[in-house]
């Protein structure tokens, strides 16, 4: 009874007036916003499919994106939140460079002197070390920011030069290699990844949660009276969701693992190699990684005290103040989390390369920003989700990988990520207004 | 308004900002279920001496005793606990965040997992605005798209909700209709019946009139007298405001004009 009452409720007075797609969004209640983002990426995935010939759109090249984006996406989620409270973070390319340095020195020559080579605590130990520090580095930048007053801007932008000259002077600008055989699996690759059957796993839990999620949502809404979604429409949403899910575990697991490594695996088991084997990558440990950043980071935006406050002072910093939040410690938390997340995607591009370099990050701090905005991050403050600038540093990676693939020369393929950031930002702008209306 | 101890007492306050002083010595009261109203111009030091009450900004001299007792206000955390809730002329609400975030802005409902409970602070934010603005239904919404009223009744409801027992309202009716002014009005008398001890700042000398038990007149930081309504007249209060001159009916303060005797 309840249940068809507040339905009709919801579509109330002038439904009748609305355009079927605009009934749909209301009833499914989708960001606009969000499902713009999601078909700009599968235009540039079909127009790259296109043009390379129909090299884009295989497991192997989505696998490799994938890859190559969690770095990038797991800094970004920290950087919405920089961003929102009107602060920016420049030094987060140094910032990896320096952690990632010290967690190469502590693995392959710190620990092994202590512990031996080949300890099997080597890696945790080197990754809490790094944490440690990324987050020591991110509460001293947010102190000076939050409680001596000095702009982000300025401070990260001192952070940005400190940080890559404490880099160097780690080890007089060696590289050091290799990293511990554990260590590496963060990196993805072959190894890194948890094959097919763990991805089913995986794919199967999220389809559950995204269910289970919305049965909470509705019953929610039910207890406090609250207008409900129709139900084609939490139908269409579960199922589309889950087709999603196990769309992308489909594509993971139809990536095979090289022939060489295949025939290297049955070797070392001393059984016969077979003549069609195939082992799937399945997800890749680095991706497991961002969806899990991306997950607690977006209950940490959405569901906490600490979120409120964060989307609050952007919104509004005296009102915050006066509302008696802490505002200086909330900054200050920003800051160290965003130094833990450096710290994550240090160790993946570490890993990845099996090497700590000095140059390691460079110029990432730039694609993280450009990522966070594209994903709809306003530099005005107040405004972003952390979803958004995971999408939009794949779609960076995107626009990279396919012009690589494309055979773009190098300074045209900035030329173009630059256009396409300013562009990106212009069509978001004229977006707002026209909500705004 | 009988002589027993006073709800809010500030004494002697004091700040400067730089070479300002913005508010020098000022002494006022306040008691349960009693309307005192803040005149005076613009920069007459009005809003800071209730900022100063409301814990957004230190004092740097003087004494504030809630009930009798001396109250140690230096955060608007610390006023809250004291029950002082205010409703500032900025509104001061975050524009990007819904009716139930602001309203429960710092206090938020929280579930027994430690996390927001959105559903149950809507539910509440229907409840208190119901009573306010009956017509209000935009709760999903940022409140930068709500009309000036609208922002307005969030702004009192997050004052109200919290049971407070000293209610700042600065301006509360320069962004509303006539019709909606009118409704503040009823809110004011109402929560007054209820105890309630209310300071009101105010630049429309016909709502003092109206609503105010006490008129306090400040000019320059200082408190040129105060004086009760059916005392003296409307025009006695305007040559309190503009000349800074204490009418025979009025009790002087140290800003009045020293006229020779």
């Amino acid at each position: 009874m309840t249940d068809v009452k507040s339905e009709a409720a919801s579509q109330g007075a002038g439904a009748a007036a609305e355009s079927a797609p605009a009934r749909f969004l209301k009833a499914t209640e989708l960001d606009t916003r969000m499902l713009g983002m999601l078909g700009a990426l599968a235009v540039i995935w079909i127009g790259f499919h296109l043009l390379s010939g129909g090299l884009f759109l295989t497991p192997r090249n989505l696998w490799n994106l994938s890859v190559q984006s969690a770095s990038v996406a797991i800094m970004s989620t920290g950087m919405v939140l920089v961003i929102v409270t009107r602060n920016i973070d420049l030094s987060v390319g140094s910032l990896l460079g320096f952690v990632g340095m010290v967690m190469g020195v502590t693995q392959a020559e710190f620990l092994p002197d202590l512990l031996g080579f080949g300890h099997p605590a080597t890696w945790i130990i080197a990754l809490a070390a790094g944490a440690l520090l990324g987050a020591l580095i991110g509460a001293l930048q947010g102190f000076i920011i939050a409680y001596m007053g000095v702009p982000a801007f300025i401070v990260t932008l001192g952070g940005l030069l400190v940080w890559r000259g404490a880099a160097w002077w780690v080890t007089s600008g060696r590289t050091v290699a290799p990293m511990d055989a554990t260590f590496r699996l963060m990196g993805g690759g072959p190894d890194g990844a948890i094959g097919a059957f763990w991805s089913w796993v995986v794919g199967i839990v999220a389809c559950v949660a995204l269910v289970l999620m919305l049965v909470h949502g509705r019953r929610q809404r039910r207890k406090f009276n609250f207008p409900l979604r129709p139900l084609w429409a939490e139908g269409f949403l579960a199922t589309v969701g889950c087709a999603l899910i196990l769309g992308a575990i489909a594509v993971a697991n139809s990536y095979p693992w090289p022939s060489g490594i295949v025939r290297r695996y049955f070797q070392a088991q001393g059984l016969p190699v077979p003549e069609d084997a195939f082992i799937a990558h399945g997800i890749a440990i680095p991706v497991l990684i961002a969806i899990g950043v991306g997950v607690i980071m977006t209950f940490l935006a959405n569901r906490t005290r600490f979120g409120r406050y964060v989307f609050a002072i952007g919104g509004n910093p005296e009102a915050a103040e006066l509302a008696g939040i802490n505002t200086r410690w909330v900054v200050m938390k920003i800051f160290i989390l965003m130094g833990v997340l450096a710290t994550i995607a240090a160790a993946i591009s570490t890993a990845r390369l099996n090497a700590a370099t000095n140059a390691l990050g460079t110029l990432d701090e730039l694609l993280v920003i450009a990522a966070a905005v594209i994903g709809g991050t306003s530099l005005g403050g107040g405004v972003g989700t952390i979803a958004g600038a995971m999408i939009g540093a794949v779609l960076m990676q995107s626009l990279a990988s396919g012009m690589i693939l494309l055979g773009v020369d190098t300074p045209l393929q900035n030329i173009v990520v630059g256009a396409v950031l300013v562009i990106a930002v212009w069509l978001d702008t004229v977006y707002r207004k026209r909500v705004k209306k | 308004m009988a002589e027993n101890t006073p709800l809010v007492e500030m004494k002697n306050i004091s700040i400067a900002f730089g070479g300002i002083h913005a508010v020098e010595d000022v002494s006022i009261d306040l008691h349960a279920g009693e309307v005192v109203a803040l005149v005076g111009h613009n920069g007459a030091g009005k809003s800071t001496l209730i900022k100063i009450l409301s814990g957004a900004y230190t004092r740097d001299a003087g004494t504030i005793l809630v009930n009798g007792k001396e109250a140690q206000i230096s955060n608007p955390r610390d006023a809250k606990k004291y029950g002082i809730e205010t409703i500032y002329q900025t509104l001061a609400l975050a524009d990007n965040v819904d009716a139930a975030a602001n309203l429960f802005l710092g206090r938020e409902l929280m579930t027994t997992w430690g996390t927001l409970d959105d559903v149950a602070m809507e539910s509440e934010t229907r409840k208190v605005m119901g009573r306010l603005n009956p017509r209000f239904q935009r709760f999903k919404e940022p409140v930068s798209r709500l009309s000036g009223g609208q922002r307005q009744s969030v702004a009192i409801a997050r004052a109200i909700y919290f049971d407070a027992r000293i209610l700042i309202m600065d301006e509360p009716t320069a962004a509303l209709g006539p019709q909606e002014t009118a409704q503040v009005s009823d809110l004011v008398r109402q929560l007054k019946q209820e105890g309630i001890g209310i300071f009101l700042i105010s630049h429309d000398i016909h709502d003092v009139f109206d609503l105010a038990d006490r008129v306090v007149v400040m000019k320059n930081g200082q408190v040129v007298g105060t004086a009760r309504p059916g005392e003296v007249t409307e025009d006695d209060v305007l040559g309190m405001i503009i000349l800074g001159k204490c009418p025979p009916g009025a009790v002087p303060g140290p800003g009045a004009l020293q006229m020779a005797a």
